[in-house]
């Protein structure tokens, strides 16, 4: 896009370079914001079907619009901010939710070597950016100087500090197979594996990681079975309670935004991307993007499958998976996988 | 013309926010402000070209110590003023240290623009085209292997010790065995019986 306006336009090429990296952010998050309005949709009327509802049905055709009549009315509240609360932090607590939930879909390949910026730490940038999230809840959890957001804080940075060493260990072992930190690297090295959808599936040594990953990501998102921050029977809405209108809708979308996110890295990182299913030459004339969003889309369902299914679990239950399971197989894989790719890739030692 | 607005930018906020986190008088305002520093300070070695050691400075301080610092200082609602009582007696040792430290400035600041050896050998640290991950684990795993592992034994002596010191063992608990749990079958804990109306059963 740079060089269109460059040479099409005559800009010069700073200029140009601004103008085209500003359209390239607008024409993720734009649609991307269009996207979370349809899977709150698409996740209250999964999870209505399976406890056998009708579930949003009255707003445009089978209230198709709801979302937005809910975002149309959240705006319309008035912004009630504690005289207790910091303000400040107060206000800024889901602008950082919001925008750590934007900026990771920079480097997420949408097709071959086509993302915002390809840059070649681009798992590492994931996982820096991903750490930032949990301020957005610490912040607000403490700004609102209120018991239950800040028991719900405090759970939040604990879950999510623990579940990142496992996520941590486990992109290790992708990275290795791949041989780069680049994602669109990662997406191209998983080409030509014989499997369901052209990842790893075949493969006994990621497909354990893949699932820890995918439960990681559960974790990582606060969603069911892990949503102890969100625990309404015990902590009124958590770190949210006392949010409102606007700012409260910035977490509900920044949530949802985060939910799409991990979704694409269990695609991109396990079951190739942007990659069609099977390494078949007719199924490439399908755009590789819309094979990513396919598979988005059943993550997505998978993660709505199981917020309508599995139970809550205890917080006990929550750090006991994290640090006495997970942590400890992913480690052992990391170790099993280099190994064995010591011996397939260079060979014995003498 | 993008890279000097950025690195300004970034070096203003690293600045602005560092004398902050010592002026700010609620405590976790200043650990907020030295987030800042931190996250505007891998800003800075993403536009020299570190862009490995940017992510791991993100990724360590500003996700892990920085939360518990964050944590500490809500916890423990240490009170500023209490600890600023001290300024007189302290001033001595703490003007010392800043002497000591800027001199080391200046004097890396010489050294570093001291001779024609040295400005050719930072012109290319590592050739192009070379990734900054691949360039460190490179030398990382080769040269300095031995340095390294003594390094990670060091961290896994600390962290060990840092355990056995605050582990207690608390009589009295009941703690959960899940492969007990698990094991256990219905016939184990239930039992089908047909009282007689007003018999009851026994336990």
């Amino acid at each position: 896009m740079t060089s269109f306006f460059t040479y099409r336009l005559g800009m010069p090429f700073e200029w140009a370079w601004f103008v085209a990296t500003i359209m390239d952010i607008l024409l993720i998050a734009l649609p991307l914001m269009l996207a979370v309005a349809m899977l709150i949709y698409a996740d209250r009327k999964i999870w209505a079907a399976m406890a056998l509802r009708r579930g949003p049905n009255v707003v445009g055709p089978f209230g198709l619009l709801q979302s937005f009549a809910d975002g149309l009315k959240v705006f319309l509240q008035e912004t009630i901010i504690p005289t207790a609360a910091n303000k400040t932090l107060f206000l800024i607590a889901p602008i950082i939710t919001f925008t750590v939930a934007l900026i990771v879909w920079a480097v997420v390949p949408f097709a071959y070597q086509a993302p915002l910026a390809n840059i070649n730490v681009g798992l590492l940038y994931v996982l820096a950016a991903s750490s930032l999230g949990v301020y957005g809840i610490i912040l607000a959890g403490w700004s609102s100087n209120s018991k239950y957001p800040f028991y719900s804080a405090i759970r939040a940075a604990a879950q999510m500090v623990s579940y990142e060493v496992a996520i941590g260990f486990v992109l290790i072992s992708v990275v290795m197979y791949a041989g780069s930190f680049n994602l669109g690297d990662i997406v191209e090295n998983q080409k030509g594996y014989y499997g369901f959808v052209n990842g790893h599936w075949s493969n006994p040594l990621l497909f354990p990681m893949a699932v820890v990953f995918f439960i990681s990501s559960l974790a990582e998102t606060q969603r069911a079975p892990f949503d102890l921050t969100e625990a309404e029977s015990e902590l009124v809405a958590g770190y949210q309670t006392e949010y409102s209108s606007m700012s409260f809708a910035l977490y509900w979308l920044g949530e949802y935004a985060n939910v799409i996110l991990m979704c694409a890295l269990n695609a991109t990182l396990f079951w190739g991307g942007y990659l069609p299913p099977f390494d078949w030459a007719p199924l490439y004339v399908v755009p590789g993007i819309l094979w990513l969003f396919a598979k988005i889309l059943f993550f997505f369902f998978v993660f709505s499958w199981v917020k309508a299914t599995v139970p809550r679990y205890r917080y006990d239950q929550l750090m006991r998976l994290g640090w006495k399971v997970f942590l400890p197989l992913s480690l052992i894989f990391v170790f099993v996988i280099s190994g064995w790719l010591m011996v397939t890739r260079v060979g014995l030692p003498a | 013309m993008i890279q000097a607005i950025a690195f300004y930018l970034f070096a203003a906020i690293v600045i602005v926010s560092a004398a902050l986190t010592i002026t700010s008088r609620n405590p976790v305002h200043a650990v907020l402000w030295l987030i800042l520093a931190f996250f505007n300070a891998a800003g800075l070695m993403v536009l020299v070209g570190a862009e490995f050691i940017a992510m791991l400075l993100v990724i360590v301080y500003v996700g892990a110590v920085a939360v518990l610092f964050l944590f500490v200082v809500m916890m423990l609602n240490v009170d500023f003023a209490e600890l600023r009582a001290g300024f007189v007696r302290y001033a001595a040792i703490g003007l010392a240290f800043a002497v000591a430290l800027v001199s080391e400035a200046v004097m890396a600041l010489w050294g570093y623009s001291a001779g024609a050896i040295e400005l050719a050998r930072r012109t290319a640290p590592t050739p192009d085209k070379v990734p900054n991950i691949q360039a460190i684990g490179d030398l990382l795993y080769t040269r300095y292997l031995f340095v390294f592992e003594a390094a990670g034994l060091v961290l896994l002596v600390a962290m060990i010790g840092a355990i056995v010191l605050t582990h207690r063992e608390r009589g009295g608990t009941r703690p959960q065995n899940i492969a007990r749990q698990i094991a256990r079958r219905p016939q184990d804990a239930t039992r089908n019986t047909q009282p007689v109306v007003g018999g009851g059963i026994e336990l």
